[in-house]
Formats: structure tokens, sequence, C-alpha cells
């Protein structure tokens, strides 16, 4: 029995080595505590309301999430805005529909069907507002990058002055945590850019974890519902487990042999 | 394979029988005499059926919801992540038991290497199960392909590539493959067709290779054959059926571990950026499971002969019947075998360690001894070692000890009870 748990062990610690080793960069990432971690982790639901204003009125503006709707910002295990604030968040938005009866596209404010309004047209329009860089896409970002949400977090407070002898081209920025530390995105966080409408202090270091945490959702809404039913399908294995392994002794125990 | 006939005992039972002898088969099943010594490495025969039937079962569900499109795939698993109920489970079981199931493909068949279970008369047995091998590996690469990741893409148009290196057709061939001048739409839809065509071609192998294996029986621990069924047998049912079971649940709880608490740890990040033809990843890599043979591939610097190498570490299993020269099955009455075996298996760890790597400076010379040591092993030492090993003497039968209480059945149970 150990030796298998040996092999189990070696087989997965070898696994995680090898794809670490790809997404760890040498530098260590800025580290906080997330309460989604863990066994038992659940989204701290005041710091994804915030982090949703910190997407909105900040990297909405050039990164889209079109695999979000407006109904997910009132489901469980999200933000958990009230229904009727989450309409209100949508009718905030304008959304081409259409074509009508005269053919005619026309525009019409958000329901909660719709799917988060994206920023730009297409890929090429983002890219043509963004010096030839393309805002990536945030419905899924945090699972996307190798360090996952430690990556998120660092990058936006990694803005730093370049090195000497560093030369960055016009509209180029350098970041401690970005690979090859080159990033087309400008410093997107300063103090106080936003003002929280409940009244928190909005330091950068503050409002990289909300967002972050919302983007953690954004990309894995069903992390709560997962960890929930997860404990219960473990221990009710392991009961199960137990109970069969004393069925087992028992039905052996008529022979003889081990088992 | 009692040897009493059976016959049903109600009428009705007889009459279906008599015409369809299911009932027969049942019987046949439950009766079917195992070796009482077997130990927990046996139990992953049926813990890899238990992975084959959760495949076809969570892909069925998941076929209903995806997309087979190159404009559509990449979203329509964000849709099923997200708008299909419980569509977060069926996809990560899905995902995560590809890995299980490989998982426990290998510890069965390094299983098979350390017990002799490939030696006569179990040849046909041991070639199906690599077909079934040759095809999981099939199966699970045009799977990764389908969620239309960057890794999916670049990892596909890797692999099928490789056939360029064919002489002169091979160009041909890719573009046959492709459906076209790269990896597009029509390679997509067609290898979406394929994953779903696989998992029931193993199936029907699976029957074949349990099918060769109820003719000669189980090999066991010690690897000599059974003496006197009555007194080293247990029938399937329940005495297997519950072992199996006890395994199964301990292998669960690993598999849910990583469903629920680690969905994505064993996947490429990249494969959550949709793919784009047009940005080629730092670092192409296959799932963990095919390192091993990645890393062989790039440590031979030609195109083709690398081809060669990657298909022979695979192909020249489906020969090791006939390489391993010795007639003892059991590596426990093996000493130098035995150590050659666990050599073995640290290399094919190595393999896959320096498959993850950049195929450069030391990791490339690594990979590239592991590899010439991976071919050594099977052409050279398995059959020196059969005409010169001495093998310590085997036991008379599996219950009864060797005559005059040698220390050698000792130590063998001493080393099962160890396994256990």
């Amino acid at each position: 029995m150990k030796k298998i748990f040996k092999l189990f062990s070696i087989i997965i610690l070898l696994s995680l080595n090898s794809y670490s080793a790809f997404s760890a960069e040498k530098v260590e990432y800025l580290k906080t505590d997330w309460s989604f971690k863990g066994l038992f982790g659940k989204f701290d639901r005041a710091s994804l309301q915030r982090g949703y204003q910190v997407y909105t009125e900040v990297c909405a503006a050039c990164h889209s999430m079109k695999y979000l709707s407006y109904r997910n910002l009132s489901e469980k295990g999200g933000p958990e805005f009230s229904v009727a604030q989450a309409k209100a968040i949508a009718a905030s938005f304008e959304v081409t529909d259409g074509p009508n009866s005269d053919g005619e596209m026309f525009t019409r404010p958000g329901k909660l069907s719709d799917k988060f309004v994206m920023p730009y047209e297409n890929v090429k329009a983002a890219e043509a507002a963004n010096g030839g860089a393309y805002p990536p896409d945030m419905s899924v970002l945090v699972k996307a990058r190798g360090g996952g949400v430690d990556y998120i977090y660092s990058l936006l407070q990694g803005y730093e002055e370049a090195p000497s002898g560093m030369t960055l081209d016009d509209g180029v920025h350098y970041n401690k945590y970005m690979y090859g530390n080159k990033i087309k995105m400008s410093a997107p966080l300063s103090d106080g850019i936003i003002e929280y409408s409940d009244g928190t202090n909005a330091s950068i270091e503050q409002m990289s974890k909300d967002v972050t945490t919302f983007l953690m959702w954004a990309a894995e809404p069903s992390l709560e519902a997962r960890h929930q039913m997860g404990f219960k399908a473990i221990v009710y294995l392991i009961i199960l487990t137990i109970l069969v392994y004393f069925s087992m002794k028992r039905i052996w125990s008529r022979v003889e042999s081990e088992v | 394979m009692s040897d009493h006939e059976y016959t049903p005992k109600s009428k009705a039972g007889k009459w279906f029988n008599d015409r369809l002898p299911l009932l027969t088969l049942a019987n046949h099943l439950t009766d079917y005499p195992t070796p009482k010594n077997l130990n927990y490495w046996w139990t992953f025969g049926g813990i890899l059926t238990f992975c084959l039937i959760t495949q076809i079962v969570t892909g069925l569900t998941l076929a209903m919801h995806y997309i087979a499109h190159a404009d559509m795939a990449f979203e329509s698993v964000e849709h099923i992540m997200r708008d299909v109920n419980y569509g977060w489970l069926i996809r990560y079981i899905h995902a995560n038991g590809a890995s299980m199931f490989f998982l426990a493909v290998y510890i069965h068949i390094f299983r098979s290497l350390f017990y002799g279970s490939y030696k006569s008369p179990r040849e046909i047995i041991w070639i199906i199960g690599i077909i079934i091998y040759l095809l999981m590996m099939a199966a699970a690469f045009m799977g990764y392909v389908l969620p239309w990741g960057q890794m999916s893409f670049w990892g596909a148009t890797v692999i099928t590539n490789l056939f360029s290196a064919i002489p002169l057709v091979g160009e041909g061939i890719v573009t046959w493959l492709w459906g076209g001048y790269s990896v597009d739409n029509p390679t997509l839809t067609r290898f979406f067709t394929l994953h779903y065509l696989i998992p029931f071609l193993i199936l029907g192998l699976v029957v074949l290779h349990i099918w060769a294996l109820h003719v000669p029986g189980n090999n066991n621990p010690v690897g000599i054959d059974i003496k006197k069924p009555s007194k080293d047998t247990v029938p399937f049912h329940p005495y297997i059926v519950i072992k199996d079971g006890f395994a199964l649940l301990m292998f669960m709880i690993v598999f849910a571990f990583f469903v629920f608490y680690a969905p994505n740890i064993l996947g490429h990040a990249d494969n959550y950026i949709e793919a784009n033809p047009l940005v080629t990843p730092a670092h192409i890599v296959p799932e963990w499971y095919l390192l091993p043979f990645y890393a062989i591939l790039r440590s031979v610097p030609d195109k083709l002969l690398g081809v060669v190498a990657m298909l022979s570490a695979i192909l020249i299993l489906a020969v090791l019947p006939w390489l391993d020269t010795s007639k003892i099955r059991s590596a426990v009455f093996r000493p130098l075998y035995k150590q050659f075996y666990w050599i073995l298996v640290a290399d094919v760890l190595i393999l896959g360690y320096m498959g993850a790597m950049p195929a450069e400076g030391l990791y490339l010379l690594i990979a590239r001894v592991a590899t010439a040591y991976y071919f050594l092993h099977f052409l050279v030492i398995l059959p020196v070692l059969g005409l010169k090993e001495r093998t310590i003497p085997l036991p008379l039968s599996i219950t009864e000890p060797v005559l005059g209480g040698s220390p050698n059945m000792a130590m063998a149970k001493k080393k099962e009870s160890k396994l256990e």
C-alpha cells in the first residue's frame, strides 16, 4: 500500500514540477491571502463587487470579457449583486441589436441576457487603438497565465523605472513581472484612480487584489460550487472506502490468504 | 472456467441460454478462478475499465454541447463551463480523466513488466494491450486539440508535421491529414470524428483483451502456473470484485482531488488562449503522459530518424515477449532483472522530465543518454539477461512452500506483503 502512494506522489510531483518550470519566471511573485484558495475557499463578496468596479471603470476601456453575461453578476457564487443592481448595470450599456423589420441594426439598453459589451468591434480595431498590441480578453485570463492570480496581482503592481542600460521603445513600459519585462500596457492603476462605492481606500494594492479576485471569478465562476461539492464527494468516498475495506476483510477471512 | 457445465435453474433461463448463452457467460465471469495471491498492482485492470467508461459517458455528454468548428470550438467549451448545468464538472472529469487513465495504464504496463505477465502463454493479451495503448495516445492527442486553444493548435501542428518526415510522400500525407495547407477547420472536424470513434474501438479491444486473459487465466506475483485451482484460486466474485472495488475507491479519491481542487494543474495555461495561427507559444509541450516519447523524438537530430525512434520506442513493446528470453516470469525470482527493471522505471521518468524541458544543453544530453538506454534495455539487456542470469528457485505452487522450507519463498512472501 505504502508503495502505491509513493509511486503516486512521485508521478504527481514530477508532473507538477515539469509544468511549473515553464510558468514560473525567475522572479518571485507578490503574495497575498486569497480567500478562494483551500478546501473551503470562497470568494470575498465585497472584494468581487469592488473588483467589478475596477474592471468596469479601468480595464474595460480596453479589455473585453466576452464570455460573461450581465446575469452572471447576480448569480450565486459571484459578486452577487441584486437582480435589480445587475439590471441597472446591464442597462447602462448600449447594445447593438437587430436587424429590425426594416433591416437596420439599432442600439438599445443592455439586458441581463446580454454578453458583456466589448470595447472594440474586433481584434483588429483593438490592435489599431493600442499600438498594435491586442489587450487580451479577460474572461479566462487568470487560467491562461502560468502564475495565475499571483502573476496578475504582481503584474499590476510591477511597474518600475527601467533599469539603466535598457532602452524602451515608444509605448513600451517596464514591468518586473512581465515575460521579458516589456509590456505595452501602461500602468493601469494609480492611487485613487477610482472611488470605491463602499468607501474602501483605493490603493494600488487594494485595487490589484480586488480586480484579480474578480478575474478569478470570471474565469472560474463555478469555483465555490466546485469546492463545496468536492468536499462532500471526497468525504463520501472516504467513508465508502472504509466500509468497503471492512467488507473486504470479512469476505477474505473465509480463505487462507492476505488481502 | 469452472469444470462443471452450467445450466440455469429456471426453465425460462434455460430456454434463453440455449439460444444465447449470456447466462453461461455471466456464470463464467463470476466463477472465474483468480489466483488468490494477486496484490494491489493487479487492481488496475478494473480501474482502467472504470476510466474508459467514465471517459465515454462524460465524452458523450460533452459532445452534445461542443461545437467542432474552428471559430466556435473555444467558445463552446466556455459555454459548457458556464452555461451548461454541471458542465464544468463533466468537462473537468473528462479532462482529468484522461490523465488518470494514463496514470493507471502506466502502472498496469509496469506491473506487467515486473511480473512478466507478457510472457507465454499471454503474448496475445499483451499485444492487444499495446494496441489499446496506441489508440489511447491517439484519442488523447486528438481530444487535446478539440478545445482549440493555443497548445491544441500548435500541438496538432507539431505532431501532424512529423508525417512530413516520410520520404517522397510525406508532404502529401500531411496535406491529406490536415485537409488543407495548415491545421484548420477540416483538421478539427476530422479529429473530432476520430476522437469520438476511437474509444469504441478501445472498448472492443478491451473485450478481446479480457477474453484472451480468460483463456490462460491471470498471472500472479509468484509468476508460476496454477497447480490446484481449488487451493490456489478464489472465484472472481465476490473476492476480486470487492478488492478491485476497494482499490477503485482509493483511486477515485485521488481522481476527485484533481477534479475538485486542482482541475487545471495537469493542463497547460496556454490552452486557455484561443488558437492563433500567427502566434507560436514559447514552448510547445504535449500532455505529461506523452512526454517520454516526445523526449525520444527530440533527442535524435534527424527528423525522420527521430520519428522512427519514437515509434520504435512504442512498437518495441509489442515484441517484448520474444526479446525477453527468460522463462521465469516474476522479477521476484530474477535478482538481476529486478535491478534493471527499476533502472528502466527511472529511465522513463527521466525521459518524461526531459520531454518537458527545452531541448538544449544538458537537458538534451541527458535525454539522449536516456533514449539510448531505453533501447539498450530492450534490445541488449533483456535478451542477454535471460540467458545469463542465475534465478532463484521457484516455489512448487502459490500456496505450498518450497520443500525443505526454502528461504526464497519466505522472501517472496515478504516482498508481496510489502507491495500490499
